[in-house]
């Protein structure tokens, strides 16, 4: 793939099923906010597994992707290592912890989400998260306005659609994703 | 109990058909969570949702992990592992067949198009999800304007958010909300 220096991954050996199930199983336990970081170090810097360029252009795939990213990351880099079952130890090493984790949180929520502190908090945390979202989609959409085209019209469309209107988001799609694709195609250069 | 069969084959297919649509990640399927879950099946009310929401920012790992405790809360454990292998399983398989394929197709200008036509979209998706969440969390100028000052701390300074969370919460704890 890449001319420019020896992969590493030609001198690394394959990693097995298990190394690939207990990389991600470490991924999701040191992933605090956010886990992209933490998979680059360990899969470009650390464990040579992947170059950057390759980690780059999985990564573009991923985002473009249905669907979480890292989660397909998982499926993408274990099917590239060991295959189908390769995939399988990846997405099924990167679900545990988190799936874990999401059950206790949700015990713990069915049984004490009445309970008055824990009220308080949350009532002070739900409005700080939906802040948050507004911030990442004014960083995302930032750079579509600032040029001229038809991506802010899509963009304010789809957001109209779904966020006021709230059609269906499988009907939105079948419409809106044609429109869209139509769009860049006729106005590419 | 309200795990039965029809309520799990029912959270399957549905969040199956999400992770499909989900372009731009688990933020994107957040309005369609909410319209399935608070406004078509009662499944809960807007307080649960913004809740649920919260917590699964605030808790580490994947942002996707949002639909395993609307499982639970739907169909307990049973309803918790059906939407996560559905959200999570298809797209998982697709990705295993594309990546293989995807390399050979970089430069080819439909490609690109279609990559180019579907930003703009799961960006409005994740618009969309702002405006439901902001609605669901806020309910009196004190939760407004803990949304703002978020929103404004997130946007222009380099601040961790699980600060903004963390402070949020005791801002919420000292009775201010």
């Amino acid at each position: 793939m890449s001319e420019i220096a020896a992969p590493p991954s030609s001198q690394t050996p394959i990693p097995s099923h298990a190394d690939i199930f207990f990389a991600f199983v470490k991924i999701t336990l040191s992933g605090f906010g956010g886990t992209l970081p933490w998979t680059r170090r360990m899969f470009v810097e650390q464990k040579r597994w992947m170059t950057a360029e390759q980690f780059n252009e999985d990564y573009a795939l991923c985002q473009f992707l249905p669907g979480p990213n890292i989660v397909n990351f998982a499926s993408v880099f274990g099917s590239r290592m060991r295959g189908p079952t390769g995939a399988m130890a990846a997405w099924s090493g990167f679900l545990l912890f988190p799936l874990a984790m999401m059950l206790v949180a949700g015990i713990l929520y069915e049984r004490y989400s009445d309970v008055e502190a824990v009220r308080r908090v949350l009532g002070g945390i739900a409005p700080a998260a939906a802040g948050l979202i507004i911030a990442t989609v004014a960083k995302m959409a930032a750079p579509m306005f600032r040029k001229l085209g038809t991506a802010p019209f899509v963009l304010l469309a789809t957001a109209f659609a779904i966020g006021l209107m709230r059609w269906p988001l499988l009907l939105v799609m079948l419409v809106l994703a044609p429109v869209s694709v139509a769009l860049a195609w006729w106005t590419r250069r | 109990m309200k795990a039965d069969g029809d309520i799990l084959l029912t959270l399957a297919v549905q969040f199956a058909i999400m992770s499909l649509l989900a372009l731009g990640g688990a933020n994107a399927v957040v309005p369609e969570i909410h319209r399935q879950a608070v406004e078509m099946r009662g499944w809960m009310d807007e307080r649960a949702f913004a809740d649920m929401f919260a917590i699964s920012q605030a808790a580490p790992g994947p942002n996707v992990m949002l639909v395993t405790l609307i499982g639970y809360h739907v169909a307990g454990v049973g309803g918790a592992l059906v939407t996560t292998l559905a959200m999570c399983g298809p797209t998982a398989v697709l990705a295993h067949f594309l990546g293989r394929t995807w390399d050979r197709f970089k430069d080819a200008p439909w490609r690109m198009a279609v990559q180019a036509g579907l930003v703009p979209i799961s960006v409005g998706l994740v618009g969309a999800s702002a405006i439901v969440l902001t609605q669901a969390a806020n309910h009196n100028w004190a939760t407004a304007v803990i949304t703002a000052v978020t929103a404004a701390f997130a946007y222009w300074s380099r601040l961790n958010p699980l600060w903004l969370i963390g402070i949020a919460g005791l801002v919420g704890l000292a009775g201010l909300v």
